[in-house]
């Protein structure tokens, strides 16, 4: 033992100071050190997984939402060409009911313009039977003045020719 | 160009040799090179520490001398220039301070000087103070939300949480890891850093201190205490009354005898493997510079092949010694941690 090489014999004075030194790293890396460290990194674990779970959520209601998307986007698409097909027959049945309504109103148009010239017409004869009554009596006067010599037998003739004119054209 | 650079340092490295032969011869002419001697005495602490020899003229830092006489009872403060007289540096003990009593006996003093393991030690608490109080401050500044450190503090981050998540957490068990993870971390980036700085040649590294069985013992006794004081009832259960055959445990308690037996063979192990490990690596390093010296004493024949030899050995083992450093400190805190885990068996239903 005594003579055994300085690494080998137990040396009270090295071994204080090493507790003391020990004790100094200990207690200050216990405190100050490692904790520091070791706190940081496992926050920064918790966030990262944190992290990454709300991405994971967000993706999936991105997702969510483009699906829901495509179906507005779908239900707008079947509404708009119902609307158009509505559109459509709303406008024919409009067209149909102008049409209708415009050939009424000709058609009544038309039959009061027939009876206007009906109406016109009976005029235009009763003042031309009337001008061809006065024009004719005018007429027989000259002539019967020198032909007939008594008024019952100028009446008489007179007659005879308009029935024989009326027989001809009884309008 | 690369090769140019390695040749050239190389060159360096011959013709430094060969001035520090030089220089050896001058002082002392024709003395033996003791290599067996020369590297106990590196390995050896020392009350001064010896920087550099030039010219036969030593550079030595002086360290304090504190003794307490076992005759008076009074205590000494200086350096090894003014020790008192009763007071001696005793050849045959390795130079350890000794004291001469009045009937002519010698004993030893109780000697709590600084020594060059102790000062070497105190400069390894300020590494650690420093680096680890600086990554600690650069954390203070940020939160969770901002990056991971990069750089040096990055480096310390990963080395703790490698030591803490793939070391510690596995042997010590998930649900106890907690607790005794800053003493592990501690033991772990003590040892590391007293290998690393023991491997830098000149003056504030090279010192021998896991290299020598005083500090070794400390942190096996340590882990020790943190392993037996700590367990469980299961662990003393399984140490006293372990589930093996009634034969081997009730006349002669032969397994319980073997269990109380392997809670000091435990630390014993710790302590040897480190303190050898440690050791036997300075020693060679030593052996492979003194074989440089060697081989100038022989002739410039054997000196160029041997100094060849030597400063490639002498490179390789200082690689390994890095990664020794390094496997060393893993090795002790692992089985530490294993160790403390196994002091916290879970009860386990016959099987």
């Amino acid at each position: 033992m005594e003579n055994l090489p300085s690494i080998l014999t137990p040396d009270l004075g090295l071994l204080f100071w090493m507790l003391l030194a020990f004790l100094v790293v200990f207690v200050v890396l216990v405190k100050y050190g490692f904790p520091a460290i070791i706190s940081m990194v496992d926050a920064r674990k918790v966030y990262i997984d944190e992290s990454l779970r709300k991405a994971h959520e967000a993706s999936e209601r991105l997702e969510n939402i483009k699906q829901e998307s495509e179906q507005i986007l779908q239900e707008a698409r079947e509404k708009q060409t119902l609307i158009l097909k509505e559109a459509a027959e709303t406008r024919e049945a409009i067209v149909e009911k102008a049409r209708q309504v415009a050939r009424e109103e000709g058609a009544r148009m038309l039959e009061e313009a027939k009876r206007q010239i009906e109406v016109e017409k009976q005029n235009a004869i009763r003042d031309i039977r009337t001008q061809v009554a006065e024009l004719s009596v005018q007429i027989a006067e000259k002539v019967m003045r020198e032909n007939l010599a008594s008024d019952a037998q100028q009446m008489s003739l007179v007659n005879r020719f308009l029935d024989d004119a009326f027989s001809v054209n009884p309008n | 160009m690369k090769k140019v650079r390695y040749i050239s340092l190389l060159v360096v490295l011959f013709l430094s040799s060969l001035s520090l032969y030089a220089s050896s011869n001058e002082g002392d002419n024709n003395k033996e090179l003791d290599i067996p001697e020369i590297v106990l005495e590196h390995l050896s602490d020392a009350y001064e520490w010896h920087v550099a020899t030039y010219q036969g003229k030593h550079l030595s830092l002086p360290l304090p001398i504190i003794v307490k006489s076992g005759d008076t009872g009074e205590w000494y403060v200086g350096t090894a220039h003014n020790l008192p007289n009763n007071f001696f540096f005793d050849a045959q003990h390795h130079g350890k301070i000794y004291e001469r009593h009045a009937d002519g006996t010698t004993t030893r003093p109780l000697d709590l000087s600084v020594t060059k393991a102790v000062a070497q030690i105190w400069i390894v608490v300020a590494v650690l103070l420093i680096v680890f109080l600086s990554c600690a401050r650069w954390y203070k500044k940020v939160n969770e939300k901002s990056e991971a450190p990069k750089g040096f503090v990055g480096l310390i981050e990963m080395l703790v949480m490698y030591i803490h998540d793939d070391l510690i957490k596995p042997a010590v068990g998930e649900r106890h890891y907690k607790r005794y993870a800053p003493f592990l971390l501690t033991v772990f980036f003590f040892i590391f850093t007293c290998n690393l700085v023991g491997l830098v040649p000149v003056f504030p590294g090279g010192a021998n201190v896991t290299g020598n069985i005083n500090i070794t013992m400390f942190l096996a006794v340590t882990s020790m205490l943190v392993i037996n004081i700590f367990a469980n009832k299961e662990y003393w259960k399984e140490v006293f009354w372990p589930e093996v055959p009634m034969a081997l445990k009730f006349p002669v308690p032969l397994m319980p005898v073997i269990e109380v037996f392997s809670i000091f063979t435990k630390p014993f192990a710790l302590m040897i493997r480190l303190f050898a490990n440690m050791m036997a690596g300075h020693a060679i390093i030593l052996s492979f510079t003194c074989v440089i010296f060697l081989g100038w004493n022989m002739g410039v024949g054997y000196g160029l092949g041997l100094n060849l030899l030597g400063i490639i050995m002498l490179l390789f083992m200082n690689c390994l010694e890095l990664l020794v450093a390094f496997v060393q400190a893993y090795v002790f805190t692992m089985l530490s941690a294993v160790f403390i885990g196994m002091a916290h068996k879970e009860h386990h239903s016959a099987e």
